[in-house]
């Protein structure tokens, strides 16, 4: 394991900047993971981290040791691909000693074999080794992908949207056995993905990417609480953040040269009530029971916001509500974050 | 869609009907193609005055006179020359003796089947090598002007190779290579790289690059990424285009006439020589025929279990 240091790291494909002036320490033993929606330039970054893609600009040190000229072999760094790649004309077994019989490598056959059985043992696959590769379950394939990471020690482990072909069960199992392992291993991981759930359960900071640029880097809760921009702030919760114009609560009393109010669940509260009583009035006009939860869609002027609530909170379709705001967000024209003063 | 648990084929089994027409079908195919290969083969057994009798014999007495004249060169003598010779060593002396001749040698046969085996496995390995490379070249580097250089690859095809036989005549004799093994492998390499070159970058494209991505990552170099990851999932692609290039090698006639004519010449061209001496011997020419047929027989049934594993879909989500 090892630290990982990217310095104004920029990749362009034909006219297309994938990443631009990206810097990122990760620290050892840290679970970073980059956020963004597709074509953000997440896997980009992941792939001139394992020597895949040259950067234009830009360096790359692992360990403390520059790389940016290295090529992959020379890295030692793993990477699970989004779409698990395993060796098609191999075993499982053969596919987890693949990365160990490295003519660079010379690991010796019974170690070998001590080491991929752990392996398999660690991801519950035991059972499986001695079928094909392609005769494998989604999970399955998943699992043997990642083993064929954690088979060996490298210094950093890169992981490309590894659970996103999985089912939803499945993808919540493999999220926490993922955690465990990493914790056990003390590994350093990066992670790229766009589903909000594993980056808030994995990382110890998450990067949120925005057209090849990092954002903002922090922890979950920081970027959650405390995002720089509109862009981070829609990047996490469930349902998304609200984004009203100013325009439509005239009496918020909202800091200098805001111009929108975004709110979350939590920063709003909302109430049957006569127009006129609360900061903003709204009409309810769409209920949707999840169970122990329920999503209220109300109007406001011509805008919609999304919201929980309570399902004894006795709110239907047509009710009249007032909204009041508790310690919203702001952001300026720009979308860039305005603190309340 | 779940990888692994596709396959080629249709989930709707066909009707018993339909397959018993398929059958059908497909035997009454198989007879009309092998009729003749089973005529020539019949022919090879019979005698002489059989294989040319009108009507012909269905029923015969078979002898292996006509593998016996392939391989030995036999000369007429005298009746009391004969009696007056040791008893026979062997039956093909025997055959011969009974038709007043004595066997003075073996043919060139032997030697002309062991150069086609040369020259079509020699060319069939150079070609399906070249156009591995260069198919996995053109399939996963930027190459400038790929399109026009694939282009000029196909192009090589559009005419008739013996359009250039003379050309290649002249310049085989300035180069020294008429009528050498290499040079036949050669030029048959020539004509079959296009076609592998096309043939496996249809089968390289459909290898998704992240196996050797993954293959480098996990400490391989791009060769050996090649050797360990693509190569034993283009082995379907590469039996099938070595199985269509050593049909042309084992096969070439035009070529082979014009640039061969004793140190390298190659079976094709030998077998019609036969009819030449000493009558038209159908009998050997069969037997020659038949013959030279069991290599491309063998090497195909060899491969077929490539062939007819069709494309397994990888492990790689699709």
């Amino acid at each position: 394991m090892a630290e990982v240091v990217l310095e104004g790291v920029g990749k362009s494909f034909g006219a297309v900047k994938a990443v631009a002036d990206l810097s990122l320490t990760i620290a050892d033993g840290e679970f970073v993971v980059l956020l963004g929606p597709t074509g953000a330039g997440k896997t980009t970054t992941l792939r001139l981290v394992a020597g895949l893609e040259k950067p234009e600009a830009g360096r790359i040190a692992i360990g403390g040791r520059d790389v940016t000229r290295e090529p992959p072999a020379a890295r030692n760094v793993t990477f699970v691909f989004q779409q698990y790649s395993l060796y098609p004309h191999l075993s499982v077994y053969d596919n987890l000693a693949f990365p160990l019989r490295s003519p660079a490598r010379r690991v010796p056959e019974p170690q070998i074999e001590e080491t991929v059985r752990s392996v398999a043992r660690l991801l519950r696959i035991e059972d499986k080794l001695k079928n094909r590769a392609t005769q494998l379950s989604g999970g399955q394939m998943q699992r043997v992908a990642i083993g064929r990471a954690l088979v060996r020690s490298p210094s950093i482990y890169l992981m490309d949207e590894p659970l996103s072909s999985l089912d939803a069960k499945l993808r919540s199992e493999l999220r926490v056995e993922l955690k465990r392992i990493q914790e056990q291993l003390g590994a350093t991981i990066l992670y790229v993905t766009h589903d909000q759930t594993e980056a808030m359960t994995l990382a110890t900071r998450i990067g949120v990417i925005e057209q090849g640029r990092l954002i903002q880097i922090g922890s979950p809760r920081e970027i959650y609480e405390n995002p720089v921009s509109a862009y981070v702030a829609s990047r996490l919760g469930s349902p998304g953040i609200n984004l009203l114009p100013l325009a439509l609560a005239p009496t918020l009393a909202a800091p200098h040269g805001a111009t929108t109010v975004g709110a979350r669940t939590e920063h709003l509260r909302i109430r049957r009530a006569a127009a006129g009583t609360g900061a903003v009035t709204g009409q309810v006009n769409w209920v949707e029971h999840l169970g122990d939860q329920n999503h209220l869609h109300v109007s406001v002027g011509d805008r919609s916001l999304v919201t929980l609530s309570d399902p004894d909170s006795g709110l239907d379709r047509g009710d009249t509500v007032a909204i009041d705001f508790v310690r919203p967000l702001f952001f300026d024209a720009a979308g860039a974050r305005v603190q309340a003063g | 869609m779940s990888a692994g648990l596709t396959t080629a084929h249709s989930v709707v089994e066909p009707g018993r009907l339909s397959k018993r027409i398929a059958t059908i079908v497909v035997v009454l195919y198989a007879v009309l193609t092998l009729l003749p290969l089973g005529w020539i083969f019949l022919t090879s057994l019979k005698s002489p005055p059989d294989s040319i009798s009108y009507p012909p014999k269905v029923v015969f007495q078979p002898t292996i006179e006509g593998y016996c004249n392939l391989f030995t060169t036999r000369s007429r003598q005298t009746a009391d020359y004969i009696k007056s010779l040791p008893p026979p060593s062997g039956s093909c002396e025997q055959i011969a003796r009974d038709r007043n001749m004595v066997v003075v040698g073996t043919s060139n046969y032997a030697p002309r089947f062991l150069n086609s085996l040369i020259i079509a496995f020699g060319s069939t390995f150079c070609a399906v090598t070249l156009g591995t490379l260069a198919a996995y070249g053109f399939s996963r580097f930027k190459v400038p002007l790929a399109d026009d250089l694939l282009f000029f690859i196909l192009s090589t095809r559009m005419m008739p190779p013996i359009a250039v036989a003379i050309p290649i005549y002249l310049m085989y004799r300035e180069l020294g290579l008429s009528d050498t093994k290499v040079g036949m492998i050669l030029l048959y390499t020539a004509v079959n790289v296009s076609l592998a070159v096309w043939l496996l970058k249809g089968f390289i494209d459909e290898i998704p690059r992240e196996y050797e991505e993954a293959a480098m990552i996990d400490g391989y170099t791009r060769l050996q990424a090649f050797r360990k990851v693509v190569l034993p999932q283009a082995a379907t692609g590469i039996a099938a285009t070595a199985i269509f290039c050593l049909i042309f090698a084992w096969n070439e006639y035009a070529f082979a006439v014009l640039l061969t004519s004793g140190e390298a010449q190659t079976a094709p061209p030998f077998i019609p020589i036969i009819i030449g001496e000493g009558g038209q011997d159908w009998p050997a020419v069969a037997a020659g025929t038949t013959l030279f047929l069991i290599p491309i027989l063998v090497f195909t049934v060899l491969l077929r279990k490539h062939l007819l594993r069709g494309i397994t879909f990888g492990a790689v989500r699709k």
